[in-house]
């Protein structure tokens, strides 16, 4: 579609697939060195748990970007997979007695799994068959865990409180900054990956057919394929956060898990940072969690309400005002630099 | 199990069904002028419900009689909700405008929980209550005038669109905009007339639905969701697709209920979605 693309493909091309700009480079490695050395200022408790949703929230918009920006499929289900990775290392350390470092894998793994089964027939719905039938699919993994007897039914999973293994627990109840590691890691773990996605040929091809499916498909790409690939990346990234979670809070029930809020959250998240862009998320977390959480402290208890006012609003404004993001705000030619090297 | 028993789930079925069917003609017309689903469809059918519950309460006027005030409330939302949001979204990637509606949904809840709390509410002594009996068969009074007035507005609806002057524009403008246009409609008047229109729709069913059904913020996310099943079963922007479609669903949900779990009501209406749109995408009588 645009000539002044190719040069820039080929350019592309030629570089090996874990390149980075000199400067970038740099950017990341400090701001990532800070972030891992942030515990150490002696934050205070809230300074470090509003980090780690940031990091959490930002790592689940990611896996929602993986999906809308690389096939451009919209899902309002994405908290299938939070639920699975939650309710996947819980099961495993509550009826089975494993540790949740396996649980986490385990969620993983069932979440590619089922992000798979239901991807074979809804991925070939277009635009917004797709996005109903996965909000109607979040709702119905909702009801069936509510009244699914081995899994603690409404109540959900109560992860009972280990104080003398803290490592194979995974429960580090004297400091939380164990989590705040945990999650950053996840990360960024999910940024590199992101970015080697979107080096790769998976990538290109993923681009290639959000962008003109029937000309992707007469060049050779298995265009259903490939879809179901990136859907079970991102349900893949997804699943772990919710481990994460279950750690974190010690309690899964069907309503906290399953809840369709998450899923609305994450594409609020990337749509306001940036859809299609590895930066979107991460800004778009950064700007919206710490409005809700600050708004449920100055407003107690009416405040989840406020936030999602806000939350609103804002979402309406860039919708009308700048489709492309708050990235899109960031100058051009400083992005096309990024891109472009 | 007698057979009196599936007769009562049936009726009750379609009654419920009719009233389906009036909230997705509401949607389908929207989607069918301007190809933008309105996921605040069910968030409006809230606030059209709390508008029948406080002119009750506040001035005592009864559901039925406060439907022409409701409807002139959700008309002047619809045209504002088009005049302020989706006007400016029309041209807008799919993402955008889902987005966007989403975005709406979320504020109109959020700002119900604020003003009203997540309190259950009820309408005490309607004019309209109480229940019947025809051979063995009980049948609620509220939800056979539901039903009844859901279905006139449902007639009038469709004589609207295929025998008036607006009516035949609005389809013009749903077939080919720039068509519609060039011969001088215009489009922008005939999109605000539509939400107008599909807002209207959903004022009717919930000052109905008030008279027995609890007025809370969360109540139109069913509702919304029965709606996309019966728009997509249908097929998006059929009127009589939708009217047919309600009723399938109706029936669906409560003989489903009746026959196998009724917890479990919501996944067969899912189901029935999941089957249509996989199956024949289009719609039992849509023409995408």
């Amino acid at each position: 579609m645009n000539n002044n693309i190719s040069p820039r493909l080929l350019e592309a091309k030629n570089e090996p697939l874990w390149y980075f700009n000199k400067n970038s480079l740099i950017i990341i490695g400090v701001v990532i060195l800070s972030l891992f050395l942030f515990p150490f200022t002696s934050p205070s408790k809230f300074a470090i748990h509003l980090m780690m949703m940031i990091f959490m929230h930002a790592v689940m918009a990611q896996s929602w970007n993986v999906l809308a920006g690389f096939s451009g499929q919209i899902s309002l289900g994405h908290a299938i997979f939070f639920g699975i990775g939650a309710y996947a290392s819980a099961y495993f350390y509550v009826k089975l007695h494993i540790t949740p470092w396996i649980g986490i894998l385990a969620g993983i793994g069932i979440s590619g799994f089922v992000a798979m089964l239901i991807g074979i027939p809804i991925l070939r719905l277009k635009g917004h068959y797709f996005a109903i039938a996965t909000l109607l699919i979040g709702i119905s993994f909702q009801v069936v865990f509510q009244r699914w007897p081995e899994v603690g039914s409404s109540s959900g999973l109560w992860i009972p409180i280990n104080r003398d293994s803290p490592w194979t627990s995974m429960q580090f109840h004297k400091s939380k900054v164990a989590y705040y590691y945990i999650s950053l890691i996840f990360f960024v773990g999910s940024f590199f990956l992101v970015w080697l996605l979107n080096r790769s040929k998976l990538g290109y091809r993923l681009r290639a057919i959000r962008d003109q499916s029937d000309a992707a498909s007469s060049l050779g790409i298995h265009v259903s394929k490939y879809k179901i690939i990136a859907f079970v990346i991102s349900a893949m990234i997804m699943a772990p956060m919710g481990s994460i979670y279950a750690q974190y809070v010690l309690i899964v029930d069907p309503n906290n898990a399953f809840n369709v809020d998450i899923s609305i959250l994450v594409l609020l998240i990337s749509v306001m940072g940036g859809v299609g862009n590895i930066w979107g998320p991460i800004i778009g977390s950064a700007i919206l969690i710490p409005i809700s959480e600050f708004s449920r402290i100055y407003f107690g208890g009416t405040g989840r309400s406020i936030d999602l006012i806000v939350y609103g609003v804002l979402i309406i404004i860039i919708c009308i005002f700048r489709p492309a993001g708050i990235v899109s705000l960031i100058p051009r030619s400083f992005r096309e630099r990024e891109k472009a090297k | 199990m007698t057979s009196q028993v599936i007769i009562q789930a049936l009726i009750s079925g379609i009654l419920m069904g009719l009233i389906y069917a009036l909230i997705a003609a509401g949607l389908s017309l929207i989607f069918g002028l301007m190809e933008i689903v309105n996921f605040a469809h069910g968030d409006h059918l809230m606030i059209s419900m709390f508008s029948a519950f406080w002119f009750w309460m506040l001035f005592g006027i009864d559901p039925i009689f406060s439907i022409p005030l409701t409807i002139l409330l959700m008309a002047a939302i619809g045209v504002a909700t088009h005049y302020f949001i989706i006007r400016k979204i029309l041209n807008s990637t799919m993402l955008v405008q889902i987005c966007a509606t989403f975005g709406l949904a979320v504020v109109l809840r959020a700002l119900a929980q604020l003003l009203f709390t997540p309190d259950f509410r009820t309408i005490k002594n309607p004019i309209i209550q109480g229940k019947f009996e025809i051979l063995g068969i009980f049948i609620g009074k509220p939800q056979l005038y539901a039903s009844l007035v859901c279905l006139i507005a449902f007639i009038l609806l469709y004589f609207f669109v295929t025998r008036t002057e607006a009516g035949t524009a609005l389809q013009a403008t749903s077939q080919d905009r720039q068509a519609a246009e060039i011969l001088g409609i215009p489009s922008n008047k005939m999109f605000a007339l539509g939400w107008a229109i599909g807002l209207s729709c959903v004022a009717v069913a919930g000052s109905m639905l008030s008279n027995f059904y609890y007025v809370f913020p969360d109540v139109g996310v069913n509702f919304s969701l029965f709606a996309f099943v019966a728009v997509a079963l249908g097929g998006f922007g059929s009127i009589t697709g939708s009217l047919i479609a309600g009723i399938i669903i109706g029936i669906v949900e409560s003989v489903g209920g009746l026959l196998i779990d009724p917890s479990f009501k919501l996944l067969y209406v899912f189901a029935v979605y999941l089957f249509v749109v996989i199956v024949r995408p289009q719609g039992i009588f849509g023409r995408y």
